[in-house]
């Protein structure tokens, strides 16, 4: 019941097609009150957004000395990189880097392809367990791992994964937002698709793998995006999981550094900013895909 | 004879087509699902009843947990600070975007694609280093922003050592985070409103505020729903930022529940009791989501 209202909700929000709706520009650009009092308001807003960040990256280029150094200055007298290569190589973010990097992929792949199988039975498959089944998936999204900790840390454990970068990596391959978005993708792909190619005497399997699969490449790009920013990003798990320092990943090891007694700001501000370049490329690159992507139920896992 | 292997046979691929395909899709899903929802879930609830502290072997204690849980004052705290936050938090999340994005979209708006990018960018951020961020915009004697106070001659703010004030600066970092997914979300509703409806709205002479509010807003109700509905269980469930923003300080002020979770679970190795504080958190969320669907549907009724 709790679920059934949620269901149209994903629906209701965007049409997988009609996502892609370009923006249709007006024919002339004119200047008129109400358009410069509107951009006037947007770009005010737009710099007060970007300031914090602005600040942030312009203050990682001053050195130690500078950084509580009165009046403050908005840009630094002398630019270094001396926070960025500490924080690289005695600080051993190349390490997390890598460490972060090799969850945030494995994880991903797993995604997609456990999250494609899934959502092409749901959208395409009729036994009544399926629907149970469904619902139930559904359910993890009301149910965060945040709220279970304890226990779930017991499981981890349990099951030898703790202290391990496969305990960050096989939890997080089930996402409730991915099996939706294939099983909407697939509800739209014809049946008629389906039994040509059972006629043709193609397995199940092979109808999947070859023909489905490839259909729904726009969707796996969309979802590998989302999946590699959630697990880049992701903090709980690491935190549950990891306990040696060698594993640690960005978010896990940023933490550290704000835990200490005394922050060392320097090494904080550059090490922030070095766990942001992946996704900021990911972005320029991918732009296309994550600004109109299917905006779903759930897509912040 | 033959007609009944016949008859036989066909059930059996029918059988294999209608269940065994899909479970073969499905299985990698439903043993994580059974491995990190079904297991955690049950353990904690037994746990729970429990005085576990994560060695030996649980030893039930019966609804003990819960009596200690509900006379004592740091869960409390805890608890309605974490309410506090939602309250405000959820509101903000809902209107910030919800505006920005309603000006996006706007005829009148001049670079709306560059400033769409600018208010995106926080996507990118995780909430560990939005938490850095903010802290480095507000810290008491080294920051932006009491610098700029300073210099327009205005009193300087306690961001850090003041309880409220720091829940001011975790709203305003949770909003600056979180704004560009619902902007999103939002952005895709109205470019889905057809534009028929507001032409023939202004040759009824409706004003674009009043257009805003008899067609925009009653269109963009499914939307709406989601947003508070995640909204609130994100803000229920705030962690991350606040780990690298205040840390739940001044002293434990603002700590709200699941740090509340996570302290007497991991730090004092209280998994029993730890657990019992999961489960009322997740009944508080369950029924919060019940209600928000129960208000929901019986609005599309009437609409």
């Amino acid at each position: 019941m709790t679920v059934q209202s949620t269901t149209p909700a994903p629906g209701a929000v965007t049409p997988a097609p009609a996502a892609i709706v370009t923006r249709t520009k007006p024919p002339k650009l004119t200047w008129t009150s109400g358009s410069i009092g509107i951009s006037l308001v947007v770009w005010g807003l737009a710099l007060l957004y970007a300031l914090p960040i602005v600040w942030f990256l312009l203050s990682s280029f001053k050195p130690g000395s500078e950084l509580f150094r009165y009046p403050l200055t908005m840009f630094p007298d002398n630019w270094t990189v001396s926070g960025y290569t500490t924080a690289w190589t005695r600080f051993n973010f190349a390490r997390y880097f890598t460490n972060t990097a090799t969850a945030a992929v494995v994880t991903t792949l797993f995604t997609v392809i456990v999250s494609a199988a899934t959502g092409y039975a749901f959208a395409k498959y009729k036994a009544w367990w399926l629907k149970v089944f469904f619902v139930c998936i559904l359910a993890t999204t009301m149910l965060p791992t945040e709220v279970i900790m304890p226990s779930t840390f017991v499981v981890i454990r349990d099951l030898g994964l703790y202290d391990t970068l496969a305990g960050i990596i096989v939890p997080s391959i089930m996402t409730a937002t991915g099996t939706f978005m294939f099983r909407q993708y697939f509800k739209t792909v014809p049946d008629e698709l389906m039994e040509a190619a059972r006629i043709d005497g193609a397995s199940e399997l092979r109808i999947f793998a070859s023909i489905m699969l490839p259909l729904a490449r726009p969707i796996a790009i969309t979802l590998a995006i989302f999946s590699f920013h959630w697990r880049w990003n992701d903090y709980i798990w690491p935190l549950l999981v990891l306990k040696d320092q060698k594993l640690y990943t960005l978010q896990v090891a940023l933490r550290s550094i704000v835990g200490a007694d005394n922050i060392d700001w320097s090494v904080l501000l550059s090490a922030s900013v070095i766990s942001l370049v992946p996704m900021v490329v990911i972005f320029l690159v991918f732009q296309r895909y994550i600004m109109n992507a299917d905006m779903n139920a759930g897509l912040k896992d | 004879m033959s007609t009944t292997v016949a008859s036989r046979r066909k059930p059996t691929a029918q059988l294999v087509r209608e269940h065994l395909t899909p479970l073969v899709f499905t299985i990698t899903t439903m043993v994580l699902f059974a491995i990190f929802f079904v297991w955690p879930g049950s353990l904690g609830l037994f746990y729970s009843f429990t005085s576990y502290r994560g060695v030996g072997t649980p030893k039930v204690v019966g609804l003990e947990n819960y009596v200690t849980l509900f006379g004592d004052a740091d869960f409390y705290k805890a608890l309605l600070r974490t309410f506090l936050y939602t309250v405000l938090a959820v509101p903000i999340h809902y209107v910030v975007p919800l505006f920005i994005a309603v000006l996006l979209v706007s005829k009148h708006m001049r670079g709306a694609t560059a400033a769409r990018v600018v208010f995106f960018f926080p996507w990118l951020i995780s909430p560990i280093v939005v938490g850095i961020i903010w802290r480095w915009m507000f810290g008491e004697s080294f920051g932006f922003v009491n610098y700029v106070l300073q210099l327009l001659q205005l009193p300087t703010a306690r961001w850090q050592s003041d309880g409220n004030l720091a829940l001011f600066v975790m709203l305003l970092a949770g909003t600056w985070g979180g704004t560009a997914f619902t902007m999103l979300l939002f952005i895709a509703a109205l470019k889905n409103i057809p534009r028929s409806y507001y032409e023939a709205a202004s040759i009824d002479g409706a004003s674009e505020w009043r257009q805003f509010w008899s067609i925009t807003l009653p269109l963009l109700r499914p939307t709406s729903f989601l947003v508070v509905l995640l909204g609130t269980i994100g803000a229920m469930k705030e962690f991350a930022l606040i780990q690298t923003l205040n840390d739940g300080g001044p002293g434990t002020e603002n700590v709200l529940m699941v740090q509340y979770i996570y302290k007497t679970g991991f730090e004092y190795a209280r998994i029993g009791y730890a657990s019992a504080a999961s489960m009322v958190l997740m009944l508080i969320l369950m029924v919060i989501a019940i209600i928000q669907m129960r208000i929901d549907n019986r609005g599309s009724d009437q609409g």
